[in-house]
């Protein structure tokens, strides 16, 4: 048991206030990759049990029983300063994922949607359930070397309004992936200084659900030449 | 690289029973998954392996999710071990600051502090 714990870096004592920011996207688009980029330790791994309902399994009769189901999210670590600590949690766009949501990410700062944009149709739904849990978000493109897309064809095919940034990034890159994490946070300042109705009026604008569900696969823009 | 453990798992319902005492905690929902956990004590002979684990970590602060993560529990299981732990003195818990209301945005300075930080990195 012991073992498991003797390779960790531990935290400063004085070490009190823990943040927390989650990149979410579809399998293999990157997510463990810039967390390792940016983190303090090897990125974790670990896991939540929830019931069919969406309740976290807090008592045990069963909890192998087929009505619960399991989610696996990995997670690494900044020391920002003696006090303040930023957990960056990598975490699944798939459905059963969000019934967990609240239990996991709330107080969260903010989310990076990372995408892959030869499979923007994946990250669809991660974008509708921030909407709708009204989690600030920033878009993050991570470089396969796929074909190259104007930025007006990534908003369209997500359907993402105007204000919410949209970078590029090289998971694989330090650098890159920090610039990620300053975007959003300088995102969230910019938000939180327009004051606690700003954000409301923001959803209120952003283009609906319907209109990025109803987008068909085949107006995923074409690749410019 | 080798495949992540899959933690939970493998352990059969009546182990997870037995480490929780089959108790199901709602004031376990306060221990957040940044929620940083501090040792009170030295772990004791005869205590519950796991609990025991837990003292040896957090002798220095340590998040829920790493405490997760090494015991390789999931995330609720924990919760409830901690909540325990918390009600006989044995661990402190430094909760997170920023704001827990699902529609509030995060404090300015706090945001300034993790732009720093960023920076810095
Ligand atoms: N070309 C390229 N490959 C990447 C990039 N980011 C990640 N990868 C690779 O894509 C694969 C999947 O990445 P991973 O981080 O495991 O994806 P996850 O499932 O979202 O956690 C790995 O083999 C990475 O090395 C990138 O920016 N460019
Ligand atoms: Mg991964």
């Amino acid at each position: 048991m012991d073992s498991a714990t003797s390779d960790r870096a531990a935290l400063q004592a004085t070490a009190d206030n823990g943040l927390k920011i989650v990149v979410v996207g579809g399998f293999g688009v990157g997510k463990t990759t810039m967390v390792r980029s940016v983190s303090e330790i090897r990125p974790l791994n670990t896991e939540e049990t929830m019931t069919r309902a969406g309740e976290a399994v807090d008592h045990l009769d069963g909890v192998q029983s087929k009505t619960s189901t399991t989610v696996a999210f990995d997670f690494g670590r900044i020391s920002l300063d003696e006090r303040s600590v930023l957990y960056l949690f990598g975490a699944p766009g798939q459905e059963r994922f969000w019934f967990l949501w609240d239990r996991l990410f709330s107080g969260t700062l903010g989310a990076v949607v990372l995408v892959d944009t030869r499979r923007l149709a994946d990250s669809w739904y991660a974008i509708d359930r921030l909407e709708h849990h009204g989690t600030p978000f920033i878009v993050a493109c991570n470089d396969f070397g796929g074909p190259l897309h104007t930025e007006q064809q990534i908003r369209e095919a997500l359907a993402l309004s105007d204000d919410v940034p949209l970078v590029e990034c090289d998971a694989r890159d330090r650098s890159s992936s920090k610039y990620v994490l300053i975007t959003l946070v300088e995102y969230l300042h910019a938000l939180s200084q327009r004051g606690a109705g700003a954000r409301s009026g923001a959803l209120d604008t952003a283009p609906s659900a319907a209109a990025r569900t109803g987008l068909a696969p085949a107006k995923t823009p074409e690749p410019t030449p | 690289m080798t495949r992540p453990r899959r933690p939970g798992r493998d352990d059969d319902p009546d182990r997870l029973y037995t480490l929780t005492g089959g108790r199901s905690r709602s004031d376990s929902d306060a221990f957040d998954l940044v929620t940083l956990v501090v040792s009170e004590c030295e772990p004791t002979p005869g205590m519950q392996s796991e609990h025991a684990t837990i003292l040896r970590m957090c002798q220095l602060p340590t998040a829920v999710v790493e405490i997760s993560a090494a015991l390789g529990l999931p995330v609720s299981i924990v919760r409830i071990m901690l909540s325990d732990l918390l009600d006989t003195g044995r661990i402190s818990a430094r909760h997170p600051r920023t704001a827990r209301v699902a529609d509030r945005l995060p404090d300015p300075d706090i945001l300034e502090q993790v732009l720093v930080g960023l920076r810095n990195l």
